[in-house]
């Protein structure tokens, strides 16, 4: 038996009055105590998302204005100068960040709406409809959802829109068994049947016991997705079979720029231009990561108390 | 015996079940084709008689269900079709053989990711041991923030780094891993460094995690504490007491890792610009050669579940449960 | 100090001031403050205490471990002449598993799943070259063979998952006794066992722990069966010492006021009142899980306003008549009846009235509470959904319902995490008594809440039943409740009734014979309640 700290048995012996807080204070609180890996993962999702927003008024240049002067070096008119057909790479930074996160949140909005609908309804149904959704997302997964991706791109063509819905629908897979996974613990529990034996309706049942119970798993899920779908954009792009020039996206710079590295001797201002979108890529995942880290270290501990 | 051979038996033929509808979702991509894609393929100059004949050389005219038998019997055969690209307007027809293009480039992906393997599984699987062992000291702090790093930054660039430094600021290593079938085993190895080199960064940072996860799990059991309350020592605990267990989720997560290696090739293959069968895959996807893009996607998608069959029948006759039924 | 004996002669184990800190919520707390354990050769001490005592990280201190968490903070441990306080860890291995043994709460888990019983019984005395291992193996069998288990000479040829739970707890002695240790830590070694299983787990683990003379420290959180166990017993609560007696002391005159407290409930008993008029009936009902029949004609009848209880143990098919009832399981013959007229078997199929009827209470509190609604929503769902209240009303009947469960209105924007066990109890039946119902289903729902805090929620139940003429269908696995709360009494045993009728007559001869045995089976306030048993018993 593990032994429970003291504190708890005290508590019910004191009945010590705890006051509830509102949600804005709770807020404040949690900020007060996120550790600093966190606050460093807020505050560069925060900039790239000023970034993003914001792309019009910051970049120096329009997204896809070609200047006379391919692979100009760095500093001067071109703060980190311009790629192989002459275009600033700042401002393809800049609308880069716009771009590519736009596409990853709006698959990753789509994933969850697909998967998280349908993992919730198999999980309360439990019948014919979850053994078909289950088996058909089990084959889905049997492939490697890059390589499926590839397949259905050669098909669909590298549009934007067959992008997000092919990235999204490959990736509902892993919300549908997530949330699936998770209302499946919550709807055995004896508040649900509870609620049943009340006489409850099914809308009451998903949207008031269900959903408040399983939105922290799927949030820290959200998080993770949203990094998994954006390295694959990222490398779709890369592959030159995602985001589609001119459109200015951090995986297909990576690739036109790419041959710069071999100057490095040379010029190594130059050869890190090729690295900056991968850069760029890499610090947004590492935040994202490090905020879903601490959130899943505070919602786990809060199950932990009862 | 009896219970592990039906277990076995049964999931070979889940394993099977599987394949066989995923060769079928892989071989319908085909019918979702636009209905010009013919003209596509042969350019926009092709009369109505040649796109008449290479669909009906596809079978096009023919019940996908049939087609589909006939597709799937020439695939176990080796025949993979024919390439779409080498076609022309005037019905002429100089494509080659899918298979022909598929074969030399499997064996050398599969060099480079058994290079990787090879490296790569031993690796992780000490690193994962040890920092489970050595929980929460500095040195499983500090490798566990170099992971977790790893595994948030794309495959290209990791790759990239690596260029920068082993290939254009001091060059030990070529750029490109360019070989061919003439290339032999030590200049093929040299070549193939930087990939290899790449691939293992990325596949040990989630091989060590996992592992490490699962180690905890598995040392988190009450038997384990029963294990030292006997007076086992740590080697005792970790031989004795945890690894006979262990088979199942280790042979899990290295079977998840060598899958998800399959998937990174493809972005290593073509950053490095190696003849392997991803940048083949690539290449196909971007010319929309179907045939092509088919046959690299059975492949793929049948490594991966072999893989995962494989893991999971490690974990069938390593557990107890079912080697000794009541 | 006396001169002519050594006041240290015969001591085994001396803890002095023992403080143990664990870490949870991000910080250290002290789970054991400063406690002194004094233990002689031969000598059995009783360990008690309600959870989050501190009881088993004691225990485990006295073998000079502490689990993954806690840290051992102040004070010395002292066995035969070394302190494990201050020991390496190759000193305290080498104490482990030959002089101090351990067994464990679950015996599934603790025993590892890849090897045969027989080469982990044998496995300390083995690695400290005790005996030769051959030796070891023969002497594993004779120990299987004292403790009564089944084919002595095979069953360590067995893996854990083969045998089942109460043999495993036995082997598990046998593993302990095999290098004949000079003392045994058990750690509520029979909690997860049903009755009739624990008597004989308790009489061979006694037996065999006398035989050798062997000082053992036995935690439980059952004063009856700690009776029975041992010489004397320590009470802890809170990580402190309460009180410490030789046990027929410690039974009959206990000193402080929590001591006592803990026998209170045993006195708790209800006077027995006939009841004519019936207001539930199950009659001939069946019901399965998909192939598996698990009630077979099973007739209950319950009289209005007082309280039936249905007892049995684990696979009795007590929990299932629940599902019937409340038409969670429709049953596959017969019907149930409410007020006389046939219920509809499936729930969906019932009207908001007749729901509003039958209410129903968990054993876990925990997790029949949704742990993101306040202690406010939760009450105040049943008015709104059954009874149409809002607004003032309904504020008003959440605090009276509050008052009637003896909380008090601060509770109401409680989440149920910041609830003692006790209060959620109290908060499920103010949600049940808040739809006005007749009938109210209790599945054990004093068992996981400690000895004080049970009696309390079966006191307000009484009065609750007084004042409302509620009705209570009652399911326990234990009897003292049963005795607490009980007009009628229905015993089941594997999906059947065996016996019903008033509380006086079923707990009066002549027994059927499985009631006897689970009746006798239930330990009791006296040291020699199991010496008695064993001997009225035939083996």
């Amino acid at each position: 038996m593990s032994e429970q700290p003291e504190t708890y048995a005290a508590a019910a012996e004191v009945g010590a009055v705890r006051k509830r807080r509102t949600r804005l204070e709770r807020a404040g609180l949690l900020l007060k105590s996120a550790p600093p890996s966190a606050w460093f993962g807020m505050i560069v999702v925060g900039f790239y998302i000023l970034v993003a927003v914001f792309a019009d008024v910051i970049a120096p240049y329009g997204e896809a204005q070609i200047h006379p002067i391919p692979f100009a070096p760095w500093g001067g008119e071109f703060m980190f100068g311009t790629d192989q057909i002459g275009r600033d790479v700042l401002t393809r930074l800049i609308y880069g960040a716009r771009n590519t996160m736009g596409i990853a949140l709006a698959t990753t909005l789509l994933s969850f709406l697909i998967g998280g609908g349908l993992g919730l309804m198999a999980a309360i149904n439990r019948s014919w409809l979850d053994q078909l959704l289950s088996r058909f997302v089990d084959v889905l997964m049997a492939i490697p959802s890059l390589i499926f991706a590839l397949m259905l791109l050669s098909i669909f063509g590298s549009t934007v829109t067959s992008l997000i819905v092919i990235i999204a629908v490959l990736d509902s897979t892993r919300v549908f068994r997530l949330t699936r996974a998770v209302a499946v613990n919550v709807a055995v529990m004896d508040y649900v049947e509870a609620a049943k034996l009340r006489g409850e309706g099914l809308g009451w049942i998903m949207h008031r016991e269900i959903l408040p119970n399983i939105m922290p798993p799927l949030v820290a899920e959200f998080g993770l997705r949203f990094c998994f779908v954006f390295l694959t954009i990222a490398a779709l792009s890369f592959l030159g079979v995602g985001i589609q020039p001119p459109t200015a996206d951090w995986g297909s710079m990576v690739r036109e720029n790419a041959s710069l590295i071999q100057f490095a001797k040379y010029d190594l201002t130059a050869a890190i231009t090729p690295l900056l979108p991968a850069a760029a890529i890499a610090l947004l995942t590492v935040a994202v990561n490090f905020i879903v880290d601490w959130f899943l270290h505070k919602t786990s501990g809060l199950r932990d108390d009862h | 015996m009896n219970a592990v051979l039906a277990t076995i038996l049964k999931r070979l033929g889940l394993g099977f079940a599987t394949l066989v509808v995923v060769s079928a979702i892989i071989f319908s991509s085909i019918s979702m084709l636009p209905g010009d894609f013919g003209q596509a393929v042969l350019g926009q100059s092709a009369t109505e008689e040649t796109v008449a004949a290479f669909r009906k050389e596809l079978g096009l005219d023919k019940p996908a269900v049939v087609r589909y038998f006939e597709w799937a019997g020439s695939v176990l055969q080796g025949d993979l079709g024919t390439s779409f690209s080498g076609r022309n307007a005037s019905g002429q027809d100089r494509s080659r053989q899918v298979s022909d293009l598929v074969m030399p480039r499997l064996w050398n992906t599969l060099f480079l990711a058994g290079v990787t393997a090879l490296i790569a599984v031993p690796l992780a699987l000490f690193l994962g041991l040890t920092t489970a062992l050595y929980r929460n000291s500095a040195y499983d702090r500090t490798v566990n923030a170099a992971t977790l790093t790893t595994i948030s930054t794309p495959e290209f660039f990791v790759a990239y780094i690596l260029i920068l430094f082993f290939a254009s600021l001091w060059p030990v290593f070529p750029s490109l891993a360019n070989v061919n079938a003439t290339t032999d085993l030590g200049e093929r190895l040299y070549r193939v460094a930087l990939p290899a080199l790449t691939l293992t960064l990325v596949i040990v940072a989630h091989m060590m995690r996992m592992t490490r996860a699962a180690i905890i799990n598995l040392l988190a059991s009450p038997y384990i504490e029963m294990a030292r309350l006997k007076g086992a020592s740590r080697s005792e605990i970790i031989l004795k007491h945890a690894l006979p267990n262990a088979w199942a989720p280790i042979a899990t997560v290295i079977a998840f890792n060598l899958a998800y290696l399959v998937v990174g090739v493809v972005v290593v293959e073509v950053v490095f610009v190696y003849p392997g069968i991803g940048q083949l895959m690539v290449d196909a996807v971007t010319s929309r050669d179907i045939p092509v893009v088919q046959a690299c996607a059975l492949i793929f998608a049948a490594t991966y579940i072999l893989l995962n069959l494989t893991a999971d029948i490690i974990g069938i006759v390593t557990n107890p449960r079912l080697l000794h039924p009541r | 100090m006396t001169t002519e004996m050594n006041p240290k002669d015969g001591i085994l184990l001396e803890m002095r001031d023992i403080r143990i800190d664990g870490y949870s919520d991000e910080r250290w707390h002290p789970i054991i403050k400063g406690v002194d354990l004094t233990l002689r050769r031969g000598e059995i001490m009783g360990l008690i205490g309600e959870s989050g005592a501190g009881k088993s990280t004691l225990g485990k201190a006295a073998m000079g471990y502490t689990q993954p968490g806690c840290k051992l903070t102040g004070g010395s441990i002292m066995f035969d002449g070394i302190d494990l306080a201050k020991a390496s860890d190759r000193e305290k291995r080498n104490l482990w598993g030959t002089r101090i043994a351990y067994v464990a709460q679950s015996a599934a888990a603790s025993f590892n799943p890849a090897h045969r019983l027989i080469d982990q019984t044998v496995e300390a005395a083995t690695r400290r070259k005790i005996r030769p291992d051959a030796e070891s193996r023969t002497d594993a069998v004779e120990l299987f063979r004292a403790l009564q288990l089944p084919n002595p000479e095979t069953i360590g040829s067995r893996y854990p998952h083969q045998v089942s739970g109460g043999q495993l707890q036995r082997v598990m002695t046998a593993m302990a006794m095999s290098p004949r240790p000079d003392l045994i830590i058990f750690d509520e070694p029979t909690t997860a066992l049903d009755v009739t299983t624990q008597v004989e787990v308790l009489s061979a683990m006694r037996n065999i722990v006398e035989d050798f003379n062997t000082a053992a420290i036995y935690i439980t959180h059952d004063l009856a069966v700690v009776a029975q166990m041992a010489d004397f017993i320590k009470v802890l609560r809170f990580g402190e010492e309460v009180e410490e007696a030789p046990t027929r002391e410690m039974l009959t005159k206990p000193e402080q006021p929590y001591t006592k407290s803990l026998w209170s409930v045993r006195s708790l008993e209800k006077p027995e009142v006939k009841g004519e008029d019936i207001v539930l009936s199950i009659d001939h009902v069946d019901a399965s899980y998909g192939p598996l029949k698990v009630l077979h004609d099973v007739n209950i009848s319950i009289p209005r306003g007082r309280t039936v209880a249905v007892v049995g143990e684990s696979g009795s098919g007590k929990s299932t008549t629940a599902r019937v009832i409340t038409g969670l399981l429709p049953p596959t013959a017969g019907t149930v009846s409410f007020n006389g007229k046939p219920l509809p078997a499936a729930l969906k199929d019932r009207s908001k009235d007749q729901l509003q009827r039958i209410q129903m209470i968990y054993q876990m509190a925990d997790t029949a509470m949704n742990p993101r609604q306040t202690v406010y929503e939760i009450i105040a769902r049943p008015l709104e959904f059954y009874l149409g209240l809002t607004g003032k009303a309904k504020e008003a009947r959440v605090m009276d319902l509050l008052k009637m469960i003896e909380l008090d209105e601060s509770f109401i924007d409680r989440l149920p995490s910041e609830l003692s066990g006790g209060q959620k109890q109290r908060i499920c039946i103010a949600r049940a008594l808040a739809a006005n119902p007749d009938v109210i289903i209790c599945d054990e729902v004093t068992s996981a809440l400690d000895q004080i805090v049970q009696e309390g929620i079966l006191k307000l139940l009484l009065r609750l039943q007084k004042e409302f003429n509620i009705t209570y269908l009652f399911i326990t696995h234990d009897i003292a409740t049963v005795k607490a709360i009980s007009d009628g009494i229905v015993v089941m045993y594997r999906g059947k009734v065996v016996e019903q009728g008033l509380k006086s007559e079923i707990l009066a001869p002549p027994f059927p014979e499985y009631t006897q045995l689970l009746l006798s089976s239930v330990p009791e306030m006296d040291p020699d309640w199991l010496t008695n048993l064993l001997e009225a018993r035939p083996v």
